[in-house]
């Protein structure tokens, strides 16, 4: 029994896996949106724009946070007007707007050789080396990011629906957008250090795929693909101290595993219907 | 009276290509009134007009402006997204977003009101399954009862029978006429013009640009809608009843096959299908290849 309570005897292991439960949950409650605007590139793409935003930040020894928020921000913002004031689709609208951001880092990261190495946990993650400071960073985070959901639950479940429509209804879509576009660059910063660039689109939309298999209900949908995200989180450290592999691969190959779970158990149900029906 | 909603003079185009021009229109507390037109006619850009979705390049759009103007709007089903996970209940509860409270979950009498009107609908038993489940009646039911959850002043509607059967058609025509005497103002568009005879008081024809507008008896004249929909209208008038049909023009499926029956027309062909149209009963029936086999008299 003590043998299960080994990992949590470190500091680095409580920190990293309460900020991989907080990340993975965060992730998870905002990829039900991302899943359901078909925008799951956003992740993908968001991730390298903040990127571009962090290496800005430190060429101007700025926070990380700022830096990366305020990048993150606008471009989040710009794809949204992007989409709904032009005729481009969302995904060549990510295409164009975060490949461009990336580029200035790598552009900066070229110019300026020195801080090459710093930028490895960016892109890869480094869970084991989160610190208090920065577990309080994403609690805080997860916190406001929360606060806004549960505030605009109703406004976004109907901007998500039927942006145009509920215009027409009266919600204030334009507000609804811009504060969707912060919290999702919000809840990117809060994931860039723990996940890593690369990991972070699976981390939104895996979870949120995996709930939508499993329930036909927005609310059901919403607090499945947290608990999912959460869970993942904390069994993914779990694992990965054990079988002594990178935090953000096993967390995320733990969500791929579930959802494959998920996707099996749903054909199976499928073929008993069928059968049922055949009798 | 005011008018709810004036048109003067409206023009609008998506970039260079004009859509409606010249529109003017008034629509009168009370009203119950059709836009019908062929498909690129602009019904849907002038609906979009008056729900602020979209504003005019040339002309004024003119709203009762004390009090504000509570619209309600129920889109074209096709654009819905149907796999969006949401049942019957939360999106009728959608209707008043905005009046509800803060809370995520909602409220006990808004419930309470949502239960009221699909009940009203006759679709109650169904809040809590999924839109996708529901047929195509049903669904336009469900975006009905969010419309009149917001008790709107004016219920703009966008093809309110597309997609359902024609007693489901006839079933909401007559709750919308319903709404009517009890004082909502309604807009709609339609394809179908025997509906609109029959149903709706006062129709608006548009191609591009107001035709005509008045009593269906007014207009629905065979010279205003071959110029409405470009093409050779057929109005049949009998006793108090109005049917429309576009004249066929080149040749029917009598023109070319004489006798459908003896023309060389598989067996399973007909029985699937033909002869049950047109309501003969089958005189014989054997088997063949597995499948039931009827032959009908010809």
């Amino acid at each position: 029994m003590d043998a299960l309570f080994t990992p949590f005897q470190f500091e680095f292991f409580r920190n990293g896996t309460m900020a991989a439960v907080l990340v993975g949950g965060l992730c998870g409650l905002i990829g039900v949106y991302i899943v359901l605007r078909s925008m799951s590139y956003i992740g993908h793409g968001l991730s390298h724009a903040v990127f571009g935003g962090a290496v800005v930040a430190f060429v101007m020894q700025q926070s990380f946070y700022v830096g990366a928020g305020l990048w993150g921000f606008v471009a989040a913002l710009l794809i949204n007007q992007t989409v709904r004031r032009t005729r481009i689709n969302a995904d060549a609208a990510i295409g164009v707007i975060t490949t461009a951001s990336f580029a200035v880092g790598v552009a900066l990261i070229s110019r300026y050789r020195r801080f090459t190495q710093s930028f490895d946990a960016a892109l890869f993650g480094n869970i084991l080396g989160v610190t208090r400071t920065d577990l309080l960073v994403i609690a805080c985070i997860t916190a406001i990011v929360l606060v806004v959901i549960l505030l605009l639950y109703k406004q976004l479940l109907f901007t998500t629906f039927d942006a145009e429509v509920a215009q027409v209804y009266g919600v204030p879509t334009n507000w609804v957008e811009t504060w969707f576009a912060l919290a999702l660059a919000a809840a990117i910063i809060a994931s860039i250090q723990i996940m890593g660039v690369t990991m972070i689109a699976a981390a939104l939309v895996v979870p949120a795929i995996t709930a939508r298999l499993l329930t036909d209900s927005f609310h059901r949908m919403i607090a499945l693909s947290t608990g999912l995200g959460a869970f993942t989180g904390l069994l993914g450290m779990y694992l990965s101290f054990y079988v002594d592999v990178s935090s953000g691969a096993t967390i995320v190959l733990l969500q791929a595993f579930l959802f494959c779970l998920a996707l099996a158990t749903l054909a199976r149900r499928r073929a008993g219907r069928l059968l049922q029906t055949d009798v | 009276m005011k008018p709810l909603v004036e048109f003067q003079n409206v023009m609008f185009g998506y970039s260079a290509r004009p859509v409606l021009e010249d529109v003017s229109l008034h629509l009168h507390p009370g009203q119950f009134a059709a836009l019908v037109g062929p498909s690129g006619a602009g019904k849907t850009t002038l609906l979009k007009l008056i729900l602020r979705l979209l504003r005019p390049v040339r002309g004024q759009v003119y709203y009762r402006d004390t009090p504000p103007l509570r619209l309600a709007y129920v889109p074209q089903l096709e654009t819905v997204d149907w796999n969006f996970p949401v049942t019957t209940e939360e999106v009728v509860l959608m209707g008043i977003t905005q009046r509800s409270g803060r809370w995520p979950w909602p409220q006990k009498a808004d419930r309470h009101r949502a239960s009221a009107i699909l009940d009203q609908l006759e679709i109650a038993d169904l809040a809590h399954r999924h839109i996708r489940d529901l047929s195509g009646g049903q669904q336009q039911r469900v975006f009905l009862a969010r419309a009149l959850i917001a008790e709107p002043e004016l219920l703009v509607l966008d093809e309110p029978t597309n997609g359902v059967d024609m007693r489901s058609a006839e079933n909401i025509f007559h709750q919308l006429a319903h709404l009517n005497l009890n004082g909502m103002t309604i807009l709609l568009t339609t394809h179908d013009l025997n509906m609109a005879a029959a149903h709706i008081p006062w129709v608006v024809c548009l191609n591009q640009r107001i035709i005509a507008q008045g009593v269906p008896e007014a207009v629905f004249t065979e010279t205003i809608l071959s110029e409405t929909y470009r093409g050779e209208m057929l109005v049949i008038r009998q006793d108090s009843h109005i049917f429309v049909q576009q004249r066929p023009h080149g040749h029917t499926y009598r023109d070319l096959i004489a006798d459908p029956v003896a023309g060389g027309l598989p067996d399973h062909d007909v029985a699937d299908g033909m002869a049950a149209a047109d309501g003969v009963l089958p005189v014989e029936m054997k088997e063949k290849d597995g499948r039931a086999v009827h032959t009908f008299p010809v």
